[in-house]
């Protein structure tokens, strides 16, 4: 191989993974320790307080203008209901940013109800599987989206750890993901609570600083050791979130993950990502090298009997 | 068409219409040389015409209506199984169904295997139009499929998974079309393009390898961010990027022979000898290589059961499918390929070259749908959405064929002697060895 051609092979290469090796080294960097955001907000979701009486479900679809229910919102009958043959409880969708469950665990003699909503990850999987950029976390410690440049692709809705984000499959023109934003525009930046968070009559959901909620979160644990499990759920879950729970029963009897790991999701990818690089840098010098080999071996063979060398070598991969 | 050669009719292979002395002119040549009268005719003949028409007027209204109407028309669009059948079939499996490509390309301009030349074109074509169709599928499966190119030009996600996907595909894409672009300049008699293109080939090729390893790893990687959703048979933390790059190579590799045979079976009219002389030895060559991919996927597939130590979900029923997918998927092709390579059987390779498909086309099925949100539901797709996966599939069959109809791609065109003394006079010397092996028919006017 002359030099010219050589040149022209590195030419070619390089063209045809710039745009990967633009791509590359800040992909790598994105994860690793990450200090959390210090003034994010959150709020501290305690079950033994709520009451099922989906006030909060009323208010967000009041201050997200969903569309209006099938059932009112004081139509308990809901908490009844169960999809896929009684695998599943109701679940946040297009139409529903948040909704609360039911679950009768058994060591609990009364039962327990539950609000589903986006926890608000502190490193959102939603956000790092998005490849447009979709998601933001804002120092408000919201994890908002944006549909102008959302492709559809509904990679954040396979990423996300807690179910949550819902689709507009129905939208031909504009289909768009749909979840809790922690009425990011209308409240959060302005310092107010979220109007779930308002209008609950139980104050089983307490807004504030997270670093805060997880202090007040803990100090109930300990004023009422009868009361609550010894664990804050979403403390460190996944690399922490912004919205946490408390519970008296273990974590899985009211519908969570029992164990997702304190890992965020990123973390998953790093390993994969961390090969880009080198694939890119060994790959071209290897294969080129085995071409290099290749072209001596069969330069050498030409000089003996091509032919018969090709015959022999013909079932041989 | 067959009846038609008995009646004396020849496939165009060359510029010139060998009876009148005179050039084809395009139009001609798309009509195989035909008349139009003689091409539908033909066209009309054909049994197979009559079920691809069938298939249209049923899956072409529903995907216009799945476009006016939105997915939740015609799938089973759900919050907790995002993808349904267009990717988990159209992307997950048919991408690694054209990772004959950059196989190919690799044994043939990297390694100096000559031997599978009258077989690489074809598996550039398979590899070319793998990818444009899993771009199909997947603009079917888009919310908002015009924005495709904002990871491009608009909005980047670089520390996306998806994101390398996208750009990787994007530029293999491009690739892929310079490769098998070498087949259009000589149909359409444009010496300069390919003379360009067999210049370049070896940075082609090399950019096709790493842009293979990165993307086939990077749909296995996707699912790396679900770790809770896929059952833990299918899911390994650490190696899933590896399984499906590994897979991929028999996928590819199998799919050449699987199209090689319906070619032969279908369209021998338009395999030249050196295509069909070389055919057999072909197959038990690329089936020796998937049986050694097989043997390592099987090996490595072993090694993340191990390495996560999920040895308990063996004794379940999805352990089960697991093992159905890893005895009739794998384990039964290694046997049959190496029994077929042993004793040169090679319709045995054949058989051998399906099952290994369909092994693959189960695993990402599994991966992307069945074993997804195991612990949850199981997902049945929507009956439209069959239909239009099958459509889809169906123009991708029509598109194969018509370019194999008309592209050398399973026989070498005829060059015009003044042609290929001006392409032999142009060539510089130092080309010659590197990039030989695009044009097996230069070396044969050599
Ligand atoms: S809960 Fe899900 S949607 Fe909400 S921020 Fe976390 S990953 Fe994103
Ligand atoms: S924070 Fe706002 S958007 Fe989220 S559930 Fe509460 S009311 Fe709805
Ligand atoms: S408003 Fe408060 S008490 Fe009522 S369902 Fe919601 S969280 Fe529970």
């Amino acid at each position: 191989m002359s030099g010219i051609s050589r040149r022209r092979f590195l030419a070619a290469s390089l063209a045809g993974c710039a745009a990967t090796t633009l791509a590359g080294p800040k992909k790598a960097l994105a994860a690793g320790s990450f200090e959390g955001y210090p003034d994010g907000m959150g709020v501290l979701v305690d079950l033994t307080r709520c009451i099922g009486c989906r006030s909060c479900e009323a208010a967000c679809n009041k201050e997200q203008n969903l569309p209006a229910p099938d059932r009112p919102f004081d139509d308990k009958s809901v908490f009844d209901e169960t999809f896929h043959g009684g695998k599943q409880k109701r679940r946040p969708d297009e139409n529903a940013y948040t909704v609360v469950n039911r679950y009768s665990p058994d060591d609990s003699d009364r039962p327990l109800y539950r609000k589903v909503q986006c926890n608000h990850c502190n490193e959102p999987a939603c956000l790092s599987s998005c490849f447009v950029n979709a998601y933001t976390k804002t120092k408000e410690g919201a994890v908002v989206y944006n549909s102008k440049v959302c492709v559809g692709c509904r990679n954040c809705m396979v990423a996300c750890p807690f179910n949550i984000p819902g689709y507009s499959y129905s939208s031909a023109f504009d289909p768009v993901v749909k979840k809790c934003i922690f009425c990011h525009e209308t409240r959060l930046k302005k310092g107010l609570p979220p109007a779930c968070v308002d209008v609950c009559p139980q104050e089983a959901l307490t807004f504030g600083k997270r670093k805060d909620l997880i202090k007040i979160g803990h100090q109930r644990i300990q004023t009422h050791p009868g009361r609550y499990l010894d664990h804050l759920y979403g403390e460190k879950e996944l690399g922490g979130t912004s919205w946490m729970y408390l519970s008296p029963v273990a974590f899985d009897e009211v519908g969570f993950d029992p164990n997702p790991g304190n890992e965020p999701i990123i973390n998953n990818v790093k390993d994969f990502l961390g090969t880009v690089p080198m694939v890119l840098a060994i790959w071209p010098a290897m294969f080129t090298g085995f071409h290099l080999l290749a072209k001596k071996k069969e330069h050498d063979e030409h000089n003996h009997d091509v032919e018969k060398q090709h015959d022999e070598e013909g079932g041989d991969q | 068409m067959k009846s038609l050669i008995g009646w004396g009719a020849k496939p165009v292979d060359s510029h010139v219409n060998e009876k009148t002395d005179q050039q084809w002119s395009l139009f001609r040549k798309l009509m195989l040389g035909l008349t139009p009268g003689q091409y539908l005719g033909q066209a009309l003949r054909n049994p197979f015409n009559w079920i691809l028409g069938i298939i249209f007027a049923i899956g072409l209204p529903l995907i216009a209506y799945r476009f006016i109407f939105g997915l939740s028309v015609v799938t089973h669009g759900s919050n907790d199984y995002p993808w349904g059948l267009f990717l988990g079939f159209g992307l997950f499996a048919m991408v690694p169904l054209s990772a004959s490509g950059f196989m190919l390309g690799t044994a043939v301009e990297i390694f100096g295997r000559h031997d599978f030349e009258p077989i690489e074109r074809l598996a550039l074509l398979n590899g070319l139009l793998g990818y444009l169709f899993a771009v199909i599928y997947l603009l079917v499966d888009l919310g908002q499929p015009w924005r495709l190119p904002y990871p491009m030009v608009v909005s980047f996600g670089p520390a996306a998974v998806l994101f390398l996907v996208a750009w990787h595909v994007a530029t293999y894409l491009s690739v892929q079309v310079a490769e098998v672009s070498v087949s259009f300049f000589e149909w359409i008699g444009w010496l300069g393009g390919k003379r360009f293109i067999r210049r370049i080939a070896l940075g082609l090729t090399v950019s096709g390898i790493i842009l293979s390893t990165l993307h086939q790893g990077a749909l296995g990687a996707l699912f790396n961010y679900a770790p809770g959703k896929v059952h833990p048979l299918w899911y390994s933390a650490s190696f899933q990027w590896i399984h499906f790059f590994c897979s991929s190579i028999p996928a590819g590799l199998c799919m050449v022979i699987a199209v090689s045979t319906v070619v032969k079976k279908t369209m021998a009219w338009r395999c030249d000898d050196n295509f069909k002389d070389n055919l057999d030895r072909c197959t038990l060559g690329l089936a020796k290589g998937a049986s050694l991919a097989l043997i390592t996927y099987l090996a490595i597939k072993m090694i993340g059961v191990a390495h996560d130590n999920e040895w308990g979900y063996l004794a379940t029923g999805w352990g089960a499918w697991f093992l159905f997918e890893m005895v009739v998927g794998v384990i039964l092709p290694i046997i049959l390929f190496a029994y077929a390579v042993r004793h040169q059987a090679v319709n045995l390779a054949r058989v051998g070259a399906f099952v290994t498909i369909f092994g693959i086309v189960l695993n990402r099925l599994n991966t992307a749908l069945i074993a997804f949100n195991w612990q949850l539901y199981q997902e049945v797709p929507h009956i439209f959405e069959v239909i239009i996966a099958v459509t889809i599939f169906a123009i991708y069959v029509v598109v194969y064929r018509f370019i194999l109809y008309r592209l050398p791609i399973i026989f070498s065109w005829k060059e015009q002697p003044q042609e290929a003394l001006a392409a032999q006079a142009a060539r510089p010397a130092p080309i010659k060895t590197s990039t030989a092996p695009i044009g097996a028919m230069y070396r044969k006017i050599d």
